[in-house]
């Protein structure tokens, strides 16, 4: 079962009334957004462009949450580079309902079974299980998807062909999984099977993590995929989030290009200087909705990265079909990959 | 030994927890050895034991002893004493 199937007007009218709900929602349980909104003057909206938007660094300066202190179940925290951190505060409804609509998102392209699944990865990052870094998260969370796990990479960082290529001998002639942070796919596999001739036709890669590293070695999102294909990996889905919208992944579609937002989530692209929409092909920041934030007022975030909608209802799947482009320049270093904690 | 024996080794061998612990009110989360790393280990410890492969849907719904006991039941294993 999919969870990229509405058209563009039936989803912002679901939104709408979702959203709107969430607002009230969080007005009453959260007092700072309260006071935000109130200062703001903020009455109702006839638009989801219309919807009240928080900056997301200001999770890093606010508690926020709407939830009292006894039935915080998960705090989820990501750090930039100069020490801020966001702070994210789950119950346990929240934390299963991102779980399940992160779980029924990636099923949209990898099928209700769990595939084989090789880690582009080390398990030495898990080793600290209290406390684990953005990618550790990262990669266990998306572990659940897969079974007969394999780490790409040893205990040291360095590449273990033989578990790779033990790997590809027992599970390489079926649909297997293949997980990693972009730039760790292109340093330690894309460049691995090409030198060995490894075959990854099977494969079907999921990876995130940002450009910025590949960028530097000039590596563009298409040629990424071009690459990759050389090697027989044509099956490859990149996908965009954050951990203040934990949960809601924005996954690139079959054809590549583009990245799609879940039946749930929308992206709204706003002008850094005057904040109203932007049509299709014009690039600046990205927003982004979601009803899955119920414990803390992230429902509605502007965000710190360029993006550009690139069609409506015209691609893989219905809706918006966009790309982020960058982060806007004045905003702090912030890795995704840096510090994230989770706390039961 | 019995599939509810069976079930309860799975859950102490891949939740760390000592050969007598009760385990048969276990909660996702609630007992501090089964996090999402353990969850891991437990899903392929039940797999292994009981010859079953677990769809994505029932690992993400597996929260207690109770629903591993239900689940499995899907697959056509009955936990029975």
């Amino acid at each position: 079962m999919s969870v990229f199937t509405l058209p563009q007007a039936v989803k912002e009218e679901v939104l709408l009334k979702d959203l709107s709900a969430l607002v009230a929602h969080h007005r009453q349980r959260c007092a700072p957004y309260d006071r935000i909104l109130a200062a703001n003057g903020y009455e109702g909206a006839s638009s989801v462009a219309e919807l009240p938007w928080l900056p997301v660094r200001l999770f890093k300066n606010l508690e926020l949450k709407s939830i009292p202190d006894d039935e915080v179940f998960k705090v989820l925290t990501s750090s930039g580079t100069t020490g801020e951190v966001s702070r994210i505060y789950l119950d346990k409804a929240a934390a299963a309902t991102q779980t399940r609509q992160l779980g029924a998102t990636v099923q949209s392209v990898l099928g209700p079974k769990r595939l084989p699944m090789l880690l582009v990865d080390t398990k030495a990052m898990l080793k600290d299980r209290r406390s684990f870094s953005a990618r550790g998260a990262g990669v266990l969370g998306m572990s659940t998807f897969g079974r007969d796990h394999v780490w790409a990479l040893d205990n040291d960082g360095h590449v273990d062909l033989d578990a790779i290529r033990g790997f590809l001998e027992k599970h390489g002639d079926a649909p297997f999984l293949i997980f990693g942070f972009t730039y760790m796919v292109w340093l330690h596999l894309y460049e691995v099977a090409r030198d060995h001739n490894l075959d990854l036709a099977n494969g079907i890669l999921i990876h995130s993590g940002g450009w910025k590293k590949l960028v530097d070695q000039a590596v563009s999102p298409s040629a990424f995929r071009a690459r990759l294909a050389e090697v027989g990996l044509v099956s490859t889905h990149n996908f965009y989030g954050m951990v203040e919208q934990i949960g809601t992944i924005f996954l690139e579609g079959p054809s590549g290009g583009s990245l799609y937002c879940p039946d749930f989530a929308d992206v709204i692209v706003r002008d850094p200087v005057t904040w109203r929409e932007l049509p299709p092909g014009e690039t600046g920041l990205l927003e982004v909705v979601s009803t899955l934030p119920t414990s803390y007022p992230g429902h509605v975030l502007l965000t710190e990265d360029l993006g550009v909608v690139h069609g409506i209802d015209d691609g893989d799947w219905p809706g918006k079909r966009f790309s982020v482009s960058g982060r806007l320049p004045r905003a702090e270093a912030r890795g995704c990959s840096d510090t994230y904690r989770e706390a039961a | 030994m019995t599939e509810l024996q069976k079930l309860r080794e799975a859950f102490r061998t891949a939740l760390d927890l000592p050969a007598d612990a009760p385990v048969d009110d276990l909660h996702y989360q609630d007992n501090e050895k089964w996090d999402s790393l353990a969850h891991m280990s437990l899903i392929a410890t039940i797999e292994d034991e009981f010859s079953v492969m677990i769809d994505t849907d029932d690992v993400i719904n597996m929260s207690s002893f109770a629903e591993a006991v239900r689940i499995l039941g899907k697959y056509g294993v009955t936990i029975n004493d």
